[in-house]
């Protein structure tokens, strides 16, 4: 529980039509090779934002190790559904996979549990778009808008006082983009700082389509919504 | 000799299955219900050796019912049915492996849709619009094929329905007396008197 509330930010958003997540990377510097996130892979840099399932994206906070190896477990989980019902996992059931994992350390003395907190951005026929959270001790939870990591009452806050229910997802982006970057300790926002992403629905197949940003297009993002690098002071008054 | 016919509707889907219990040439009942409810709207008809056909079905309803109750929502009839596939296959595989063809009809409330599925006890399956198992499925399959209406009404498909069993019953030497005959729609599953 420690570790998570010093991790990177995690914030999701659920709206009507679509489901945002968008992270805060805490591991930059000058010299750390961002090279193998401009291009290949499904889009994201992969530290904090990951394609679970092809309708679900997940969020990690806390120790990225463990969050590697639990995206790992939720993967396998996902396709061990689709290959016994043909099925995309419903996201409820895929959050309860992982916690019932995260929930055997708790029990068994000599493990150490996994220090990570997830959030669970998905969509099923079921219930349509959907938002969880998961903790270490394997609770889990269905949001509208929720926050992991560092600063999350000052986010939690933020979101309760400007969500409203029904936002669309474009509502829902700008929302998350201005609570990242009230809540972010670093004062300027860019892609090297940031992970972005949107599940929304395909408006011809009407199948989930997940969409983690790339770093060019989380810039392109930043700039829309007037919170790119260069001019972020006179914009945070205004914001 | 045992058959078993299906066929879906606009909204619907019809499972039809023979009542006859027999053992060699002997009839021991004639009230036996071969079609098993598995969740509020899924339908399965099933047939073939006796013992593993009970059995088997047995097995297929308690899980769904077991899916049911842990995750709040019943498996769509896509998802049951690819699953009640893979059990069957999964048994062709083993030693003592399940011989049971099936009918699983279904009405999928997320998007409002009639499902059929054909499924042996090899572990075939296939979406169908009609289906039928058994000797019935040589009279039958031409009938539902020239017949059959996939966006008919109840009553019209009650009536291909009638036209399959009667001439099952009028030229096959084996025929079954009796028939029961379930519906499954938005309002879940009953039965109908042919």
């Amino acid at each position: 529980m420690e570790a998570i509330s010093h991790a990177g930010t995690v914030l999701g958003v659920l709206a009507k039509d679509g489901v945002v997540l968008a992270a805060e990377k805490k591991v930059t510097g000058k010299l750390l090779d961002l090279s193998e996130a401009k291009q290949g892979g499904y889009g994201g840099s992969g530290e904090k934002i990951f394609l679970l399932n092809s309708n679900v994206i997940g969020g990690v906070a806390g120790l990225t190790a463990d969050g590697n190896s639990l995206i790992n477990y939720a993967r396998s989980a996902a396709q061990q559904h689709l290959l016994n019902y043909n099925e995309d996992i419903p996201v409820e059931l895929l959050a309860q996979r992982l916690c019932d994992l995260k929930q055997g350390y708790t029990q068994y003395g000599g493990l150490r549990p996994f220090g990570v907190s997830l959030l669970y951005a998905g969509y099923d026929p079921h219930y349509q778009f959907q938002l969880y959270h998961s903790d270490p001790s394997g609770n889990y939870s269905g949001w509208k808008a929720t926050c992991i990591g560092a600063n999350n009452g000052t986010a939690q806050s933020l979101l309760k006082q400007e969500y409203k229910d029904d936002i669309t997802v474009e509502d829902a982006i700008g929302l998350v983009v201005r609570t990242m970057s009230k809540t972010m300790d670093s004062t300027t926002l860019g892609s090297e700082k940031l992970e972005f992403a949107v599940l929304t629905l395909d408006p011809e197949t009407k199948e989930p389509k997940a969409k983690i940003y790339r770093p060019v297009e989380v810039d392109a993002l930043l700039v829309k919504h007037g919170l790119a690098k260069k001019d972020e002071d006179t914009e945070m008054k205004t914001a | 000799m045992e058959c078993s016919f299906a066929l879906t509707g606009k909204d619907y889907v019809l499972v039809a299955a023979d009542t006859t219990s027999a053992r060699s040439i002997i009839k021991m009942k004639i009230d036996e219900d071969k079609i098993k409810t598995l969740s509020p709207h899924l339908l399965m008809a099933y047939s073939g050796e006796p013992g593993d056909t009970v059995q088997f079905a047995e097995y297929i309803e308690r899980n769904i019912r077991l899916y049911h109750i842990r995750n709040l929502y019943p498996l769509r009839p896509q998802s049951a049915a690819a699953w009640i596939r893979r059990s069957l296959a999964e048994s062709l595989r083993s030693r003592h492996p399940y011989s049971v063809n099936l009918l699983v009809g279904g009405f999928d409330t997320a998007d409002q849709s009639p499902h059929l599925y054909w499924i042996d006890y090899l572990g075939t399956m296939a979406t169908v619009p009609y289906a039928a198992h058994g000797y019935g499925s040589y009279f039958a399959s031409s009938l539902l094929d020239r017949y059959h209406n996939p966006d008919g009404t109840l009553e019209e498909g009650l009536a291909t329905l009638r036209r399959a069993i009667d001439e099952t019953s009028k030229r096959l030497i084996v025929a079954p007396g009796k028939y029961m005959v379930k519906v499954v729609d938005k309002d879940g599953i009953r039965e109908i008197e042919l």
